[in-house]
């Protein structure tokens, strides 16, 4: 049943000003589908010539009801739905997902799978900082430097293919453990890819670094102070590249963390071009994490084997009642998770992903919350745009690397 | 571990002031008096070196009086700590007080609340929608808003 259309809605959105009193101001809208942008976010801006003098920005456009849907599912059934916040960086969602349910029951995951998802959250920070990078120099004009890093990209994609059957949304994740195992070969194709890294992203280095185009686009553009940075809840590159080493991979070590060796890279003054270069140089730390990783990573079971929550294996299913019955109940009623709440964050590409799960014993989750990192920066991006260029809201927006899909949910 | 002494030791120091006060999975919780919240957070921020709020949400306990639970999360940039503050409106007098004027980042989260659970935060000028879109019925997380409902559409979207 369709409720009568309201005749006082002209626009779904309010802007913050439609016009500045005493001033002489144009005021135009940008997006939510703008050709020069990625992600579907709508900038009011009130312009002096073409000096932005105020914005307003408004998200909400991919809005799908995620932390509703939640509440109506079991908990393993949210796995591929927490692929779709940030679709850069899926596994890092998955993990995240995981870890705070693991938390909430207490499950200590094998050592396997903690070496294996540390490996593979720094892989799919490769695949999203590379994308955030890309998107920047071809909104910028650089066609070829974004070419390069998207083959690069593909190579990394395929590669998950293989590992998880899907190129974008893995939903690999699982509750106390993985999907599967590495296929065979797996390891000696990363390598490969690797040193693939090496060169794509040493050409992307050569090209953009010292050109005069880009520095005059992206240097002193979007400038912002660390205290700033955390008065509006920026973490992740955007806070570091103020110079603030704060990391939560080296400050509350989680997974393997704690037994590598790495740098926090930092910025100097926290402009356009300085978030490139933090994850130009994060992209580099992670590669070395991997490289550490790969030595690092034991024989073993992938999964805890725990009944409560871990799916007994096919063979099993088919062939003993026991199995079966374990498989009929956390699919038709869901793994019963302990009343309690956790509140997990991971340092996601973006920067503190954090997922508050609430649960009351049943095989649902009461609610989730995802702390996002898009949405937080958005509420603060303002602070970024006002009092440069119009055509600097490409570059400063490109820099934030809004995910529409984890900002919106 | 370090971040288990700093956490007693934080305990001790808020106990006082709160309802109640445990640390759980890592993060001190704390249960507070609703007109608590601004003090307790300028507390956080200025004596105890809280300086990234990071999200603020809230829980509906349909069916339990005061219904609503709103939860706020601090960090500690210094410390490396997190501490959860929880407070419970009301059905019939769902506000709170905004934490706008301690922290930029509350702007956004606190219309984010809004929208989704109808909790006014006192002091935030700017609760438009965010997420949602203007003339939205209802505030879809609250447990008794129907899943299924459809709303009025914008004209133009016809």
């Amino acid at each position: 049943m369709t409720e009568p259309v309201s005749e006082k809605l002209p626009n779904p959105i309010r802007p913050a000003f439609d016009r500045i009193e005493g001033e002489e101001l144009t005021v135009v809208s940008i997006g939510p589908s703008h050709p020069a942008t990625h992600g579907t976010i709508q900038i009011i801006a009130a312009l002096d010539g073409e000096k932005v003098v105020r914005a307003d920005v408004h998200c909400g456009y991919l809005h799908r009801g995620f932390e509703k849907e939640c509440e109506d599912h079991t908990w393993h059934n949210l796995i591929p739905y927490v692929d779709r916040l940030n679709y850069c960086s899926a596994l890092i969602n998955n993990f995240a997902y995981c870890g705070a349910v693991e938390t909430l029951w207490g499950i200590e995951i094998t050592p396997r799978c903690r070496y294996l998802r540390t490996l593979l959250s720094e892989y799919a920070r490769i695949a999203d900082h590379v994308t955030c990078i890309g998107a920047i120099f071809m909104e910028l004009g650089a066609m070829t430097p974004f070419l390069y890093l998207m083959t690069l990209r593909d190579y990394i994609y395929e590669h998950l293919a293989n590992l998880t059957g899907a190129r974008i949304t893995h939903s690999y994740g699982r509750i106390g453990g993985l999907a599967r195992d590495l296929p065979d070969g797996w390891l000696e194709r990363l390598e490969e890819i690797l040193r693939e890294y090496e060169v794509f992203v040493g050409r992307a280095h050569a090209m953009m670094d010292r050109n005069r185009i880009f520095i005059d686009r992206t240097r002193g553009v979007g400038v912002l102070t660390t205290a700033e940075a955390l008065d509006w809840g920026f973490t992740g590159p955007i806070l570091r590249s103020t110079g603030a080493p704060r990391d939560l991979r080296k400050d509350t070590p989680y997974l393997a963390y704690a037994e590598l060796d790495f740098e926090v890279p930092v910025g100097i003054q926290g402009d356009n071009y300085d978030r490139y270069y933090v994850r130009m140089r994060e992209m580099d730390e992670s590669v070395r994490m991997i490289r550490q990783l790969v030595d690092l990573l034991p024989e073993g079971p992938v999964n805890v084997g725990d009944h409560r929550c871990s799916f007994p294996e096919k063979r099993l299913v088919y062939s003993e009642i026991e199995s079966l019955i374990d498989h009929f109940k956390l699919v038709m009623e869901g793994p019963r998770a302990p009343a309690g709440e956790v509140y997990v964050a991971h340092e996601a590409s973006n920067g503190e992903l954090g997922f508050y799960v609430v649960g009351t014993g049943d095989g649902r989750p009461y609610k989730i919350h995802v702390r996002a990192p898009s949405f937080v920066h958005m509420g603060g991006m303002h602070r970024l745009l006002e009092g440069y260029q119009l055509a600097d809201v490409v570059a400063t927006f490109g820099s934030m690397n809004m995910i529409g899909g984890e900002c919106d949910r | 571990m370090a971040s288990q002494a700093i956490l007693g030791e934080l305990k001790e120091k808020l106990a006082g002031g709160a309802k109640s006060a445990c640390v759980s999975h890592g993060v001190l919780v704390l249960e507070i008096d609703p007109a608590a919240v601004g003090a307790t957070a300028l507390l956080l921020r200025d004596e105890l070196g809280f300086d990234l709020l990071l999200d603020v949400t809230a829980v509906d306990w349909l069916g339990q009086t005061p219904r609503f639970e709103v939860v706020h999360h601090f960090y500690s940039t210094s410390r490396f700590v997190r501490v959860r503050l929880k407070h419970r409106v009301p059905e019939e007098d769902p506000t709170s007080e905004s934490l706008t004027g301690l922290y930029g980042a509350a702007r956004y989260m606190e219309r984010e609340c809004h929208d989704m659970y109808g909790i006014a935060f006192r002091g935030n000028p700017d609760l438009r929608p965010i997420l949602l879109y203007e003339g939205f019925l209802g505030h879809p997380l609250r447990k008794d808003y129907p899943k299924e409902r459809e709303q009025p559409l914008v004209p133009y979207r016809r």
